[in-house]
């Protein structure tokens, strides 16, 4: 994938900011009046800014989804290029069911879902395997194959879909382990067993992204982890889209992490999507639910 | 509604059924078809095959020794001790020799697939082998099946030999036979079954049908089983437990309608 240029593109700038000139490189709420002046120009990185081009790249259009009860209903949400969509709920709303949805390991009742703008609920399993390709997913507890060790882990993606030699696969997994800041040579003949549990989420986000897939999918990429772990798995997150352009879709119910990292937040309670926008337009919203939510954030 | 919840479980067991047989067809035409994961095969052959040697060696001359042992004291009332060497063969290669080894691969090996498979179901990782574009079922089930249906028959054929061996044991210590009178009956027996095609002897067939299958219903049942745990860490013992059981049971009834297929047939 290719890296879009940086300018904003004016026809979408004016809107989010109305009465501001804009500013490369910073996302500026519009102001607020019931906030006080120093809260009113919301700093946020690089990675927040919305993309020139807005092209669909992840959509779910109106999916429902029952097994013994109803579990999604009437939820709908995009991804553009380049964005960060974390959808949030509390426990048990159905947020992993989303990314199940989107890797097609399940079909939606009603609905549709698209990826580059192909509808993938009617493919084939063997289409269904293709369109995963275009995708990396870095699981809860990791799912390292605890059979293989790191590097095989890294590599296996490389093995299975691509045409590489054993000096490039290594050179490859490298790199990645290099990105997501583990030390290759140290790592690499090591046992999933054998690491922490943030070294192992970080070899999943390696594994995840070692075929340089277009969508990255993080199913709670920072439960049950140290604040500071987190905040290191929630900066490489950044750095993925920030560096390599990548769509990402993160389900969390870690609210701090999720409005560092996400350019837009998909609220789901209830079976539905309670709000789909900004983070930033979200702590305006005068909802007690979503307040109770946000809990002040 | 006592009926509906009956007429829900009755669906349930057919549809579990159904998926078992999907799961059996596919793992098997994966075998000839790309990627195939040779590695993964041999892997499997050493697990299946050359890790489960030496209960199949104890199984099997044990099996012999004891068989020798209770024959003779019945062949002894109709004075016909010399022919401990024909039931010992007949007994080990048509029946004993298949069913004990496919009992013990389904105790040691079906166990651990189940196990292996059913915890990686728990921890994601066959979702992740699916969505990193891989067919668990190809990449998880048709080498383990392979392996089986190569392995289980020469198990066998060892658990065989070795009971044949240990019945000569009990023939020349206990019974007093020289070796080469035992030696002569166990061929008189595999003469005296007849032969298919001329040169393969029937109690060959016997002994050889059976194992190929009772490897393919051990893996599958384990895999089966295996890949769809349910419930954390309790739902892979309960897995692994069924898998013993199911696969055990399966064994002793096909092993009779084998049996009778065969005796119709040749």
């Amino acid at each position: 994938m290719s890296e879009k240029p940086s300018e904003p593109d004016p026809s979408i700038v004016p809107e989010i900011l109305p009465d501001e000139e804009p500013v490369t490189g910073k996302v500026v709420r519009p102001p607020d009046e019931n906030l006080g002046d120093d809260r009113r120009k919301l700093e946020r990185g690089p990675a927040q800014k919305p993309h020139p081009e807005a092209t669909p790249v992840v959509q779910v259009e109106n999916v429902s989804l029952a097994f013994d009860e109803p579990i999604l209903e009437d939820v709908s949400f995009q991804a553009n290029e380049g964005e960060t969509v974390v959808v949030v709920g509390e426990s048990g709303t159905g947020k992993s069911t989303i990314l199940k949805l989107l890797l097609r390991l399940l079909v939606p009742d009603k609905g549709a879902v698209l990826v580059d703008g192909q509808d993938i609920v009617d493919l084939s399993f063997n289409e269904a395997l293709k369109v995963r390709q275009k995708m990396g997913m870095v699981f809860q507890s990791a799912a390292l194959f605890d059979s293989l060790t790191v590097f095989e882990n890294v590599a296996y993606p490389l093995r299975e879909h691509t045409e590489l030699n054993e000096e490039e696969i290594e050179a490859r997994v490298r790199e990645k382990l290099e990105f997501v800041d583990l030390e290759p040579d140290k790592v690499m003949s090591q046992m999933p067993a054998e690491l922490s549990g943030g070294m192992r989420k970080r070899v999943g986000i390696a594994r995840g992204m070692a075929n340089n897939p277009e969508i990255m999918l993080y199913d709670e990429p920072t439960s049950g982890l140290d604040p500071l772990t987190t905040a290191t798995i929630t900066h490489l997150i950044m750095k993925l889209q920030k560096e390599l352009s990548v769509t990402s879709i993160v389900v969390s119910h870690d609210i701090r992490s999720s409005f560092r990292m996400g350019t837009k937040i998909a609220l789901l309670a209830d079976r539905r999507i309670a709000y789909f926008g900004t983070p930033e337009d979200m702590r305006k919203q005068d909802d007690e639910y979503i307040g109770r939510f946000l809990g002040g954030y | 509604m006592r009926l509906s919840g009956f007429n829900d479980a009755a669906k349930q067991k057919v549809f579990s059924l159904q998926e078992y047989f999907v799961l059996s067809a596919k793992s098997i035409g994966f075998i000839f078809r790309r990627p195939f994961y040779t590695q993964d095969v041999v892997q499997q052959m050493d697990a299946i095959g050359v890790q489960s040697l030496t209960i199949i060696l104890l199984t099997g001359f044990f099996t012999g020794m004891v068989l020798a042992l209770q024959t003779s004291v019945q062949l002894a009332t109709f004075g016909a001790t010399m022919y401990v060497g024909r039931l010992v063969t007949a007994t080990m290669i048509r029946e004993l020799g298949p069913v004990l080894a496919g009992l013990m691969v389904a105790g040691r090996v079906g166990s651990g697939i189940a196990a292996q498979l059913g915890s990686m179901r728990v921890t994601e990782q066959i979702d992740a082998l699916n969505t990193l574009g891989t067919d668990p079922i190809k990449k998880l089930v048709t080498p383990r099946v392979l392996a089986a249906l190569i392995m289980v028959p020469v198990l066998t054929i060892i658990a065989d030999v070795a009971g044949i061996f240990g019945g000569n044991v009990i023939a020349s210590t206990y019974l007093g036979l020289p070796p080469s009178l035992y030696w002569r009956t166990v061929w008189e027996q595999i003469a005296s079954g007849g032969f298919t095609l001329r040169y393969i002897p029937v109690d060959f067939v016997h002994g050889l049908v059976k194992p190929f299958v009772f490897g393919a219903i051990i893996v599958t049942v384990a895999c089966y089983l295996g890949l769809n745990t349910k419930g954390g860490t309790e739902g892979v013992g309960v897995s692994t437990t069924r898998t013993v059981v199911v696969s055990s049971i399966m064994i002793l009834i096909i092993d009779y309608f084998i049996t009778q297929i065969l005796l119709a047939v040749l």
